[in-house]
């Protein structure tokens, strides 16, 4: 049962990086209908981010506020890296045939992979500490300080969001462009600036999602983007593809479930678990749990 | 009859030439055996353009798994080979050394072409009812998850790779398997069967209800471009003798889709022109290999704004020639 609940909080804290992943994911499909395949590459991107961001800050001590710095620093600058991709490699697309948006989004994940590692050099990088580091013991479960906060700051960024697209007028466009882009723009609603926000919001996400794993699996490499993003991506499918509770359950889903296998089953399964939920998401309820089936209209 | 003396000649031409390029006849036109390589890498890459674009762009339906039925064929026809090929040559004993190699070679090839088609069918059936963006991702991960299902079987040799495969296929081989792809693909496409693929791409909804039977056509037509990615497979172990699952990664699969797309989805010679393309600007690229594939995306994504059908659209090469030049093509299959 001890081992139970240790596999649990450490598929928790894995989950929530999956689900701060997937968030981007979701709300790009919601609202352009395309899976954008370079979002685990952002992720990457917002690791090495925060890595160039903490050496500069190397002198000071380890410390909360450095923390804060380097995380907002590099969700600021993946936040651009977001908008730039939708606008120069997605928007010129975006009236074309979806088979073409997909191409072009693989384009962009190949291009992003392989300018980091020329750009950063292809060896693994280790991410330095950013806060003084602690072990909680609760009964028989260890939780570090870093599970601690991967798990809470994720959880503050979901309710941020949440209350964003809820309850501010630029979230209410945001669901209005989601809802259909077309009749949003009958609105007198500038759907390209909502779609740029889209970008920025999810790609914020998708760093902070990389400073938070930086901080628990120090090691980062430019590749590190592809299993994520793909295993995040199968987790907005799971929760129901556009809805966004939905992406934070699936993410969660993933995470635990992964754990569990790697933990009672073999580890070189690992990676096949994930693909193998989302077949049978796919094949049982297409729609995801979360999700609404939409009627296919000629 | 006519058929047939083609066939023949075809045969007897790629003999030459395969003896002409390996210096059999006289050294004197002998090429160097990096070159040969090249170009016998080429031909597998032809067989794995033409077969995806008959789903991709023939069918419509975007499969990016392509890697892991190449992967199915190359390993079941290696361990054929490799476990009972000495059995099979002993049976065989009557023929000289090269018909010995021909034989297991075509039975290695038939094997992983039939467990790479069975693949096909057990993906197909459920992931064709899929559409757009969920087929492609479930694919990509029934393509993953045949790989890692392989790197954990011992008797192919899990994560070491599987070495010790004869080497029976050569350029001979290999190309004549390009060609009989090639067939293959191009009377499909212009037999009534090809023409529902095509209704599917230009509007599955339509198709339907004019009477396809949608799922049955799709599923037979991946079932049939599995099965010459099997064949691919097959000749790709063979021919490099050693087989590893690091060679059938999703990347794999996204090279595959690079050739067709550069060459136009819905263009059989496009895809040979994209497949030979693509690996001469690999080979042509080698020295700047860190900037090789940073370029090629890059050019992926300007094709896609400026020109998404890919550099031959629908089209087919003969058909951009001149009228008069045009031998036996019958008129391009219905474009979008």
């Amino acid at each position: 049962m001890s081992t139970f609940l240790q596999q649990l909080v450490n598929g928790l804290s894995l989950g929530s990086i999956y689900a701060l992943i997937a968030l981007g994911y979701t709300m790009v499909y919601g609202v352009l209908r395309l899976i954008n395949f370079a979002h685990g590459d952002v992720y990457m991107l917002g690791a090495f981010a925060g890595y160039y961001l903490s050496r500069r800050l190397q002198g000071s001590e380890p410390s909360l506020v450095s923390a804060l710095i380097v995380m907002a620093g590099s969700m600021l600058t993946c936040a651009v890296i977001g908008i730039l991709i939708e606008r120069f490699a997605y928007r010129p697309v975006r009236r074309a045939s979806r088979l073409t948006l997909l191409i072009t989004a693989i384009g962009v994940s190949l291009f992003i992979e392989n300018g980091a590692q020329l750009v950063f050099g292809p060896d693994p990088k280790f991410f330095p500490s950013l806060a003084p580091r602690a072990d909680f013991h609760m009964g028989p479960v260890r939780v570090t300080s870093e599970q601690l906060t991967v798990i809470v700051v994720s959880l503050l960024l979901m309710l941020a969001l949440r209350f964003f697209i809820l309850k501010t007028r630029t979230g209410k466009a945001m669901r209005a462009v989601s809802f259909s882009l077309d009749a949003a723009k009958l609105m007198g609603i500038s759907t390209d600036g909502i779609i740029a926000v889209t970008f920025a919001l999810g790609s914020a996400l998708a760093a902070a999602a990389g400073v938070l794993i930086g901080m628990q699996i120090p090691k980062i490499d430019p590749l590190m983007g592809i299993v994520y993003g793909l295993k995040a991506f199968v987790a907005a499918v799971l929760g129901g593809i556009g809805n966004i509770p939905g992406a934070v359950l699936g993410g969660l889903l993933i995470g635990v479930s992964e754990v569990m296998v790697v933990g009672y089953l073999s580890s070189t399964y690992r990676d096949a678990i994930a693909f193998g939920i989302l077949i049978l998401v796919l094949l049982l309820r297409p729609q995801g749990i979360l999700g609404r089936v939409q009627k296919e209209k000629v | 009859m006519k058929k047939l003396a083609t066939g023949a000649a075809v045969v007897a031409a790629l003999w030459l030439v395969n003896a002409l390029l390996t210096g059999t006849l006289t050294p004197a036109t002998r090429i160097s055996p990096y070159f040969l390589q090249v170009l016998c890498l080429a031909g597998i890459n032809i067989i794995l353009a033409v077969s995806l674009n008959l789903i991709n762009g023939f069918t419509g339906q975007f499969s990016i798994g392509h890697a892991g039925f190449m992967a199915i064929g190359g390993y079941a026809s290696a361990y054929l080979t490799v476990n009972f090929g000495d059995r099979m040559r002993g049976v065989l004993g009557f023929l000289p050394e090269p018909g010995q190699n021909g034989v297991l070679l075509l039975a290695g090839i038939a094997l992983g072409a039939l467990l790479a088609g069975v693949a096909g069918f057990l993906v197909g059936v459920p992931s064709l009812r899929l559409r757009g963006d969920y087929l492609a991702i479930v694919t990509l991960g029934f393509g993953e998850i045949i790989r890692v299902f392989i790197l954990n079987i011992d008797a192919v040799g899990g994560a070491r790779g599987l070495s010790g495969i004869p080497k029976l296929a050569n350029f001979f081989w290999i190309y004549l398997f390009a060609a009989i792809s090639i067939l293959v693909v191009t009377r499909i496409v212009h037999s009534s069967f090809g023409r529902t693929l095509i209704a599917i791409r230009e509007d599955e909804i339509a198709a339907e209800a004019m009477g396809v039977d949608t799922t049955r056509s799709k599923v037979t037509s991946f079932i049939v471009s599995s099965a010459l990615a099997g064949v691919a497979g097959a000749l790709f172990g063979h021919y490099l003798m050693y087989l590893h699952t690091n060679s059938f990664t999703f990347l794999k699969s996204i090279e595959i889709i690079i050739m067709i797309v550069i060459g136009g989805l819905g263009s059989i010679t496009g895809s040979v022109i994209g497949a030979v393309l693509y690996i001469g600007l690999t080979e042509g690229l080698r020295d700047f290999q860190q900037y090789r594939m940073v370029l090629f995306s890059f050019l992926l994504v300007l094709l896609m704004i400026v020109r998404p059908q890919g550099l031959l659209g629908h089209r087919e090469f003969l058909s951009l020639l001149p009228r008069r030049w045009r031998i036996g093509v019958d008129a391009p299959p219905a474009s979008g």
